[in-house]
């Protein structure tokens, strides 16, 4: 069976939904398309496991005890997965949401840290996501570290981060060394590009797959089920990509 | 003493310059039309409180100059892209920011409802954030050997300002599931509500109601404010006005243009008085 042509947020939401397949819970912030999308899709084919709540979602999200309660159930391990990214990442997982420059008059300013200096420690499963891949985002160091990538052994610290996914590639957190490892390349782009397109440094097998295509079931079920049930949060996404509106 | 049925005028008029006011996120209940009427009381010198975020809400009151500071986990209008006068205001040193986490925020407000003066949290350690706070300070957990933990100072605002769907006559609000409404009203000295509407039943008769109500002894005045939180939607009663914000967020890319939205433009119906 030949595999329809494969949109670019299509193989990105199919490789983090390979990430959260058999989870239980999944957390997902606002202004999240793909990975809501990819929450959902892992979801749909895990006959309604992994669980998820949106942030700020009308639907998708069952949590009645007002916005503390994702903080809360972070810190008691209820929550399995979670999505940050960055204005700036480093090559240490650091990530920067605050600003560029003095932070009282910055260069550049960012909208804030949000959950993420919490949420990083606490959260087991943390994939950073930002689909611009370039060296003003991917930096050798952050200018303001919101939530730092790794902590000293005293320090309290169930969770951080798991992989960064990129528009080019996937890179997979090294726990031991605080360092990323070049997992994949989406199709289209190189190793070398990689190389000129990333700030900070990293470790490079010496083979790198092609990040996996989604099959045929896996884009069916993104262009069907998931794809309704993704309109009902992000309705402007859904009919970009997939032309459809919001599921009843 | 019970509250008091205002105007939204009057109402507006119970935020003194300077206060210290705790607002919601754009997701939650954002008294939009009261803001409007703050701005134009010309109310000067505001520390907002974002619990943990303020988005349409902190944008209007940061261009139109009535901000000294934001205390906040983020300023952020979502999927519109950066808050403009919150960003210009930013580069150009006019407003000060505190830069906090969400959860943080949460423990702040929840040691104040607990009379407490500061709560532990964990996290944070590390994050630049820690590095530009007084109010926080790193502790140690008392009941085990080395375990490093934050302590979050209560915040207790001068103001919780927010809207909900309904109030009743006797002045207790009924806020659903939106529990951060809760807690701002616990941790407030005063705190002052719009609604959709002031129903003539009693909320608290019936516990389906009851369970999302805060009670009237912590609310000082309530105001009807029909689609008061317009153009941003309310849970369940309307949806936002996506053409409004847009004309917003273009509009207010420049201050002349920001100042054109305010005197022509203002997208919310000003409450049937």
């Amino acid at each position: 069976m030949s595999v329809p042509t494969c949109q670019p947020e299509e193989l990105l939401i199919a490789t983090v939904a390979t990430m959260l397949d058999g989870l239980g819970h999944i957390a997902v912030g606002a202004a999240s398309p793909i990975p809501g999308a990819a929450a959902l899709l892992a979801r749909a084919r895990g006959n309604g496991r992994p669980a998820i709540s949106i942030l700020g979602a009308v639907d998708e999200n069952a949590f009645t005890d007002g916005g503390k309660e994702l903080f809360d159930c972070a810190a008691e391990g209820r929550i399995d997965a979670f999505f940050l990214g960055g204005g700036q990442i480093d090559g240490e997982a650091n990530i920067n949401l605050v600003g560029i420059g003095n932070p009282r008059q910055p260069k550049v300013r960012f909208p804030g840290s949000f959950g993420s200096a919490y949420l990083y420690f606490l959260v087991p499963r943390v994939i950073l996501f930002r689909e611009e891949h370039s060296p003003r985002v991917l930096v050798s160091r952050v200018d303001y570290i919101s939530a730092p990538g790794w902590s000293a052994p005293n320090v309290y610290r169930p969770g951080g981060p798991y992989a960064l996914v990129t528009g080019r590639c996937v890179f997979a957190w090294q726990k031991e060394t605080h360092r990323f490892r070049l997992a994949s390349v989406h199709p289209g782009h190189t190793v070398d590009e990689l190389r000129a397109e990333t700030g900070f440094d990293y470790d490079l097998p010496d083979t790198v797959p092609a990040t996996v295509l989604p099959d045929a079931a896996t884009l069916s079920l993104m262009r069907g089920r998931v794809a309704g049930e993704i309109a009902r949060t992000y309705p402007g996404f859904a009919a970009r990509l997939w032309n459809v509106a919001a599921a009843a | 003493m019970a509250p008091q049925i205002l105007t939204l005028d009057a109402l507006a008029a119970r935020v003194p310059d300077g206060a210290v006011v705790a607002v919601p996120p754009d997701f939650s209940g954002v008294a939009l039309a009261a803001t409007l009427a703050l701005i134009a009381r010309g109310v000067r010198g505001l520390h907002l409180v974002g619990v943990p975020s303020t988005g349409f809400q902190g944008d209007w009151l940061v261009g139109a100059g009535c901000v000294v500071t934001i205390e906040a986990a983020a300023v952020t209008i979502g999927e519109y892209g950066p808050a403009p006068r919150f960003t210009a205001a930013m580069k150009a040193g006019a407003i000060r920011m505190i830069d906090g986490t969400c959860p943080a925020i949460h423990a702040g407000l929840q040691a104040a409802e607990k009379g407490l003066p500061f709560m532990p949290l964990r996290g944070i350690i590390g994050s630049d954030l820690a590095v530009h706070r007084d109010d926080w300070k790193l502790g140690a957990n008392p009941f085990a050997d080395d375990d490093p933990i934050l302590m979050i100072r209560a915040i207790r605002p001068d103001i919780a300002l927010f809207h909900a769907a309904k109030a009743d006559r006797a002045g207790n609000v009924w806020i659903g599931v939106r529990r951060e409404l809760m807690l701002m009203a616990h941790a407030a000295r005063q705190t002052l509500v719009t609604v959709e509407e002031i129903v003539e039943y009693d909320l608290l008769a019936d516990d389906a109601t009851a369970a999302g109500t805060i009670p009237a002894l912590y609310v000082t005045a309530i105001a009807e404010a029909r689609h008061g939180m317009k153009p941003l939607g309310l849970r369940r009663l309307y949806g936002p006005d996506d053409a409004a914000l847009r004309r917003y967020v273009e509009m207010a890319r420049t201050e002349d243009g920001f100042r054109a939205w305010l005197d022509g433009g203002l997208p919310c119906p000003r409450a049937a008085e």
